[in-house]
């Protein structure tokens, strides 16, 4: 009714073959491109670089952690040291005099090189020690960026001077706006036509059974290698992205287990394997504790009652272990996949038993 | 290099491993009966000694009656975990249980410092801070103290493992459906393995909550505990032991004698180091069993 799938005859292998085969998807996208790209116009600078930026950043680090979690089905908890590790490289080449192009593809490459060689000793083996490996390497990293040559203590902040891309200045609000969404449309289209690659495929039958496809001939290791070398890339690409459109001072603490927490919680509450679900999972995770430490102050005011400092200090961390395992109990694959239904009781409608 | 110093540092390093591994041992029994690995082992420790310093503080209980009355909480705290959360997760990828345990880590560290507010707690366990000298020896009386409890409980739960629940708990370690088959209540030794591993969780929270006061500091305890259980083989209590004594040495160790050479805190990253080189050279631990998968 509202849309259909009835009626619409791909003719060609590449009509069935492109991204939405679908009309309305391919017009719903559109618009909220559109949306997106005419931001600046109809939204107020302090919404756009408080909300809209840090939306972006975000959900562009949790697509890349999504490619090795939901992708190829093996975990990180230190994906926050990650993104450290490409802030901190492409701030000091930035510092240096390079330009930024470049210093964020060398962020990019140090970021996949350690997190490679820490995923390379964590192969071995997999699951549960996996986990505790990439903890590991969340404390080492954090022992490294806080030693005096790297950021100068743990403490120290490291300004990053005003920098361009492509020679347009990035000091402005709209300039670094459109900076941010060109680098997570470019991640976010990447992340949709890996699917379609021999590589996507790979990743696939990696996650769903690691040793079945070993004897298919695909080489476990070395595409779960892979996956770790792309994920950490994209993580250091976005780590310089924040240090240079949205930090602009970055310190140690920035890059700590909360970090690689927050994203977490956005993979799993977003959708493990979806390209949709890390926008929907960073709006939720960085608004929600927002909304919800304003909506306790107006009860507390409304009410007369006081709540107390520490309680709206740690409402953030509640929030995120609350939705982690709430979504994880009830819906593991997340707000993708509310979306989806959705999409789909709404592709039938009103002819409900049509969907089976 | 001081002889007197290196003894000192290594005979707290031995009774902090000790109170360590009174944490690990919660992960080990865990990993034992339902091949998960808890990564809230560190929160439920933080929660243990909020819980005993409420009961002092809120009812005005004395100590010896706190202290039961969290354990209590605590055992039904870890069996309504597992059975409200951990159970729905049978038949998910383990991975999925994994991020759910770490789901109530970040939960349960939002929650209690939240609520009971995030200044550090005095825990008083009747233990005097004056430190105790044998010789030119000085040793911190608290983690003594600690480090003897701790080891008391981990030999305590060896000698459990040869009663007759204890022996129905080594079955389903052993083999689920085989335990299934001979009437074995399989679920039901799963949950007293997270009410078990709370009480030792909440056991070592008291104790490290003595030494350095309540707050949400407790939960990275987290990362030792894990150490421990990694190097001592996931699915071994003596291995704990051992484990536990070789990390808390490492540390002290590091704290005591690297960190003048390197001018930075060593200390945090020992348990770190200690997982990624067990799984590097020995990824089954001193003492754990190899896991073969069979297609």
């Amino acid at each position: 009714m509202f849309y259909r799938r009835a009626g619409i005859r791909h003719t060609r292998y590449e009509d069935e073959r492109q991204l939405f085969p679908l009309t309305f998807d391919r017009v719903l996208i559109i618009a909220i491109l559109v949306l997106l790209l005419s931001a600046p116009f109809w939204v107020e600078r302090l919404y756009l670089v408080g909300y809209m930026v840090p939306w972006l950043i975000w959900s562009g680090a949790a697509l890349g952690l999504n490619l090795l979690m939901g992708g190829a089905g093996q975990i990180h908890l230190g994906y926050g040291a990650v993104i450290g590790i490409g802030a901190y490289t492409s701030v000091h080449l930035v510092r240096f005099g390079v330009p930024l192009e470049l210093a964020m593809i060398a962020g990019g490459l140090m970021s996949a090189l350690i997190g490679s060689i820490f995923g390379a000793a964590a192969l071995r083996v997999k699951g549960i020690y996996l986990a505790m490996a990439t903890l590991a390497m969340q404390y080492i990293v954090d022992f490294f960026t806080q030693t005096k040559i790297i950021s100068g203590g743990s403490l120290a902040t490291l300004q990053v001077p005003p920098v361009s891309f492509l020679g347009i200045s990035l000091k402005g609000d709209v300039a670094t706006y459109y900076f941010c969404f060109g680098v997570t449309f470019l991640i976010a289209l990447y992340m949709l036509n890996i699917r379609r690659t021999s590589f996507g495929r790979a990743l696939a039958a990696v996650r769903e059974k690691d040793y079945a496809a070993q004897i298919l001939g695909v080489s476990t290791y070395r595409y779960k290698l892979l996956a770790f070398w792309v994920s950490s890339f994209i993580g250091g690409v976005v780590g310089s992205v924040l240090a240079v459109a949205y930090l602009r001072a970055i310190s140690p603490d920035q890059f700590h287990l909360e970090l690689s927490v927050q994203l977490l919680a956005m993979v799993i509450v977003g959708g493990l394997g979806s390209v949709l679900g890390p926008f929907l999972g960073a709006a939720l995770i960085l608004f929600a504790p927002i909304v919800l430490n304003n909506a306790l102050g107006a009860a507390a005011s409304a009410f007369g009652t006081d709540i107390p400092i520490d309680l709206r200090a740690h409402m953030p961390l509640l929030a995120y272990g609350l939705m982690i395992v709430l979504f994880l109990l009830y819906e593991p694959l997340g707000l993708a996949k509310i979306y989806d239904n959705f999409r789909k009781y709404l592709l039938v409608w009103p002819f409900r038993h049509a969907q089976k | 290099m001081d002889f007197f110093l290196i003894a000192e540092l290594v005979i707290n390093g031995v009774f902090v491993g000790l109170m360590y591994a009174l944490v690990s041992l919660g992960i080990v029994l865990i990993y034992k009966t339902s091949g998960l690995v808890n990564l809230a082992q560190g929160a439920l420790a933080m929660t243990g000694a909020y819980i005993t310093w409420m009961v002092g503080n809120y009812f005005g209980m004395p100590i010896w009656i706190s202290i039961p009355a969290a354990v209590v909480f605590m055992f039904f705290g870890g069996v309504f975990i597992e059975r409200s959360a951990l159970r729905r997760m049978i038949g998910q990828p383990v991975i999925m249980a994994i991020m759910l345990t770490l789901g109530i880590e970040i939960a349960l560290r939002g929650l209690l410092p939240g609520v009971f507010g995030a200044a550090v707690k005095k825990l008083d366990i009747g233990v005097s801070p004056a430190p105790l000298f044998v010789g030119d020896i000085l040793i911190n009386q608290s983690i003594m103290i600690g480090g003897v409890v701790s080891l008391a409980l981990i030999l305590s739960s060896l000698a459990f493992f040869n009663s007759r629940y204890g022996i129905v708990m080594r079955a389903v370690a052993d083999d689920q459906t085989a335990s299934w088959s001979v009437g074995i209540r399989v679920e039901k030794a799963i949950a007293v393995a997270w009410g078990l591993a709370a009480v030792s969780a909440t056991g070592a929270g008291i104790l490290w909550g003595a030494t350095q006061g309540v707050d949400w500091s407790l939960s990275l305890l987290l990362i030792k505990a894990l150490a421990i259980a990694i190097l001592g083989g996931l699915d071994s209590i003596p291995g704990v032991i051992l484990a536990g004594v070789i990390v808390g040495v490492a540390e002290s160790l590091a704290t005591g004698v690297v960190d003048p050479f390197v001018q930075a805190s060593t200390r945090d990253i020992v348990a770190s180091v200690i997982i990624l080189a067990t799984l590097l050279f020995k990824p089954h631990g001193l003492f754990g069993h190899e896991h073969i998968e069979r297609v």
